[in-house]
This record gives structure tokens, C-alpha cells and sequence, in this order.
């Protein structure tokens, strides 16, 4: 392992983090943004131009604010928490392959912190590591509305992980390989998946919902129920951290899911750009195909969170366990059949 | 129900289809301090305290306006005019300390109605009460209510051209 290679990969996971924490900030001016557009509002535009200084100013205010701690015996996994929650979220971007590849300095440089064979589980992995920061906090503030709802998340990522592993399967029967980046490498051209297992998407669309705590499922922090859920005695910046965690966890599912069913950095004619334009444009262009898409899932997301009221508790587990996860196997059998259809035919005798 | 509509998702498009459309839609904002909106005719707002002719202040502190005040934003102190006051108030009594409380007054106009001495009113003013860092600064003392020595003056030779 040389230095350059270290260096290289360094400036990857810098620039990865970076972008991730921008992202998540500006999240919380588009989604501020995006609601009051779609309420036939403005939204914050007093600091800066169109408010774009806004984050700046909540985060100011976050470290300012008096750093509250309840009357709880677990000061230290009150702590935690907020801790595990931001830290697993900025986790899953490790494996996201952000572009192809650079040709800078007489090397390539790859656009992804590191090519794990197995990114897909290591991000589900990381993701329901990420339920402990918000059980621990919901628990050790000794606060029942807390309590209430750490258990809710708690119950509701278990049900959906598991529809939205099964819905995973299908589309792993098709690729053949865990890797994100051999995943993407299958799409190019437009052979987004997204074609080929539209359910499939459908599924782990409506599973990232409500893996990110997102509205119509955002039952761990309804407001009109549980005042803020798990995060009702944070105060300061572990409740930021909280807010930043969940917008970093919106940003890197918006990024799975370009990158899992509509083709990660590949756009039409990317082998013309790469042939006339050179390797480092394509790349580039790639790139930002990529950051599009993420926009426009994250769109998306807001998009829904001011049309679809909140799920009731028992129609959210109904959803997830009675039509999710039925729908999901009958999927992996619907593909298993297509995948195998020859050896069926021959064994049938045709 | 059949089928399709069991499964919701048409109904979530559908829904989807209107909120986009409000994102295109004409702003009903309007930018406050820059833009105003505009107020109707009869608008009565700032309430002030009236002189008479010769520039005396009206108010008596008889405590009837803080007595009507459905907000009970208004308190006062009474004090007794001493001898070589009375080009400064017009009766015996007068209000040492006025003060309306900005943030708790309704602009209802009942302490117009209830003043026997036509001291307070609300004027046509279109400014509204400005923001402010401190809630001691929304209550409005004498120096903000009582009216202008000059325009008192300027009414009455308005008055005596007529």
C-alpha cells in the first residue's frame, strides 16, 4: 500500500463526508423550501439570497441553545444515542460508488471510498445499527413520550428491514453480486433495473420511507402524538445531530436507490462521451447524472411528506407485514421463474 | 372497493399531482416590512392622546378606558395638577403615568367609546406596531401616546380658518 494510494483514498472519504454533511444541511433548507413552495408560501429567504445562508443560521443556533440534560440515570447512552444515530448515518456513504473513475496524475483515481464485496449488506447492517441511536435515546431520556417513541421506530424498521431484504432479493437474483459497484457497471446504458423489477423498486421505495423515519411514516416522532417521539428532551446539538442524522439518512437512501434501481452514475450515451469527451468529463458528467437523481429522490421525499398524511399505527404493520412482504416473495418466485425459465421448459419437456 | 383503488397507489398519484401543482402556483406571501398589505378604509389603529385647543391633554385619568379594556392593556396613575400646570392639562386630574401595553391590546376601540373626555382615540394610522427585541419596549408610554404639541397647534388654526 503506498502513500499516494493512501492519500488518494483519503481526499474520497473526505470529500464523500463533506459532501454528505452539505447535503444534509442544505436538506433542511430544501425541505423548508419545498413545503412552503408546495403551500403556496416563499419559505426563509431573509438570510442570504433565497435563504441559502439558512442553515448556517439553525446550526449557529443549535450550538448556542442550553444543552439540557433530564433527570435520567443514563447520562451516558443519553449521549450515545444521538451519537450512534449520526455516526451510522454517515456510515453507509463508505460504499456508495459516487463515479467511475478519475484519470488524474498518471493514476485512477475510483470516485468510492472502498469497493466492498458485500456493500449491499454492509449498508443494511449498518442501517439497523443505526435503530440503537434512536432505542438508546428514546430509552435513557426517562420520558415516556420518548419511550413510546423509540419503541415505535424500533418495531417499525424491524418490520420493514425484513420486506425490504426480500425485495433486495429479487433484484440480487438478477445482478448476481452484492457489490454496488458491479451493480452499477450492469446498468450502463439504460439498462436501469428499475425497468426490469419495477415491484421490486415499489417495495424498497415505500421500505426507505419508512427505514428513514419519513412521513407517511414517521409514527417515531408524530408530533400530535408524542410531541417529538424519541428526541422530545434532546436539546442543543444532540437534537441536531438527531434532525442531521435523519437528513444524512434521506440523502444516503436517495443515493441506494439511484444507485440500486436507476443506474448510479451511468447516463444515456456515456460510452459516446467517454470515446469524444475523454474519461475524466464522462466521469464527471456521471457524476452529477448521479447527484441528480439523489435530488430528485430527496424531491421526492419532501414531495410526499406534504401529500400523504401520517399511517396509523396498526395500518403501518399491516402494510409491512400483511402486503409488503407477501408481495416482495411473490416477486423473488415471479423472478426465480423468469431467471430460470429454460431449465423449466426443459425439465416440463419442451 | 375494487382492486385498484385497495391498493391506494393511483390515490397517492393523484394526490401527488395536486401538491405538485401548488408548487407552481401564485405566492400568497407577502413580504412584511417591505410590502404591506393594503388596509381597508375604516381601519382605525395607534391609539393617541388627544389635546385640546390651547394644547392642554384631555385625559382626566378617570380609568373608565382601562376599566372597558376587554385586553387590560391599559393601566394609568393619577396625579393632581399643581397651580401654574394648567396650560399642561385641562382639568384638576391628570394621567401622571399612561401606558397601553402593545402586545396585549386588541385595537377593539373600546376605550374610545368609554372616554368621557375624548382623550383617547385611534387614529388613521397604517403603522402597525414595529418588532421589537424586549417586551418592555411594546409598552407604549405617554412620550409615544400623548399627540404632538405642533399638531394640537396645528389643529386648532385649522379650526379657528375654518
Amino acid at each position: 500500500m503506498d502513500s499516494a494510494f493512501i492519500i488518494e483514498k483519503s481526499v474520497v472519504i473526505v470529500t464523500v463526508f463533506a459532501l454528505t454533511m452539505i447535503m444534509a444541511m442544505y436538506s433542511t433548507w430544501a425541505e423548508r423550501k419545498v413545503a412552503a413552495f408546495l403551500q403556496d408560501r416563499i419559505g426563509p429567504n431573509r438570510a442570504g439570497a433565497w435563504g441559502l445562508l439558512q442553515p448556517l443560521a439553525d446550526g449557529l443556533k443549535f450550538f448556542s441553545k442550553e444543552e439540557f440534560f433530564p433527570n435520567t440515570p443514563n447520562k451516558f447512552l443519553f449521549v450515545v444515542g444521538p451519537a450512534i444515530a449520526m455516526s451510522t448515518a454517515l456510515m453507509t456513504s463508505a460504499v456508495i460508488p459516487w463515479g467511475d473513475k478519475l484519470h488524474l496524475f498518471g493514476r485512477d483515481i475510483v470516485l468510492q471510498a472502498t469497493d466492498i464485496d458485500v456493500s449491499l449488506l454492509y449498508i443494511f447492517g449498518v442501517v439497523s445499527v443505526g435503530v440503537y441511536g434512536i432505542m438508546i435515546g428514546g430509552w435513557a431520556s426517562n420520558n415516556k413520550f420518548s419511550l413510546m417513541g423509540a419503541v415505535r421506530a424500533a418495531s417499525q424498521m424491524v418490520s420493514y428491514e425484513v420486506a425490504m431484504g426480500l425485495s433486495m432479493i429479487a433484484l440480487l437474483m438478477m445482478t448476481g453480486t452484492l457489490s454496488l459497484k458491479e451493480i452499477s457497471v450492469q446498468q450502463a446504458g439504460m439498462n436501469w433495473n428499475v425497468f426490469y423489477q419495477p415491484l421490486s423498486f415499489l417495495i424498497f421505495l415505500i421500505c426507505a420511507f419508512a427505514e428513514t423515519n419519513r412521513t407517511p411514516f414517521d409514527l417515531a416522532e408524530c408530533e400530535s402524538e408524542l410531541i417529538g417521539g424519541y428526541h422530545t428532551e434532546y436539546s442543543s446539538m444532540k437534537m441536531g445531530f438527531y434532525l442531521f442524522a435523519e437528513y444524512a439518512n434521506m440523502f444516503i437512501s436517495s443515493a441506494i436507490l439511484s444507485v440500486l434501481f436507476f443506474g448510479g452514475y451511468n447516463y444515456p450515451g456515456m460510452a459516446w462521451a467517454i470515446e469524444n469527451w475523454g474519461v475524466n468529463t464522462a466521469n464527471i458528467l456521471g457524476f452529477l447524472a448521479l447527484f441528480i437523481k439523489i435530488c430528485g429522490f430527496i424531491f421526492f421525499y419532501m414531495w410526499v411528506r406534504w401529500t400523504i398524511p401520517r399511517f396509523r399505527y396498526d395500518q403501518l404493520m399491516n402494510l409491512g407485514w400483511k402486503i409488503l412482504i407477501p408481495l416482495s416473495i411473490i416477486n423473488i418466485i415471479i423472478t426465480g421463474i423468469v431467471l430460470l425459465r429454460n431449465e423449466i421448459l426443459t425439465f416440463l419437456g419442451f | 372497493m375494487t382492486f385498484w383503488e385497495r391498493l391506494y397507489l393511483i390515490a397517492i398519484v393523484k394526490g401527488l399531482f395536486i401538491t405538485i401543482k401548488h408548487l407552481f402556483t401564485r405566492k400568497v406571501t407577502i413580504q412584511y416590512p417591505e410590502q404591506v398589505r393594503p388596509f381597508s378604509p375604516v381601519y382605525r389603529g395607534q391609539h393617541m392622546l388627544k389635546r385640546d385647543e390651547q394644547g392642554r391633554e384631555n385625559c382626566t385619568a378617570c380609568g373608565l378606558c382601562a376599566l372597558s379594556c376587554p385586553a387590560e392593556a391599559i393601566t394609568m396613575k393619577a396625579a393632581e395638577r399643581k397651580a401654574g400646570e394648567e396650560h399642561l392639562y385641562r382639568e384638576e386630574k391628570y394621567a401622571e403615568i399612561y401606558e397601553i401595553n402593545m402586545l396585549r391590546c386588541i385595537f377593539c376601540g373600546l376605550c374610545e367609546e368609554a372616554c368621557p373626555k375624548d382623550a383617547i382615540y385611534l387614529t388613521l394610522s397604517k403603522e402597525l406596531v414595529p418588532a421589537q427585541y424586549h417586551r418592555e419596549d411594546f409598552i407604549f408610554g405617554k412620550d409615544k401616546l400623548v399627540m404632538p404639541l405642533d399638531v394640537a397647534m396645528k389643529n386648532t388654526q385649522l379650526k379657528n380658518a375654518n
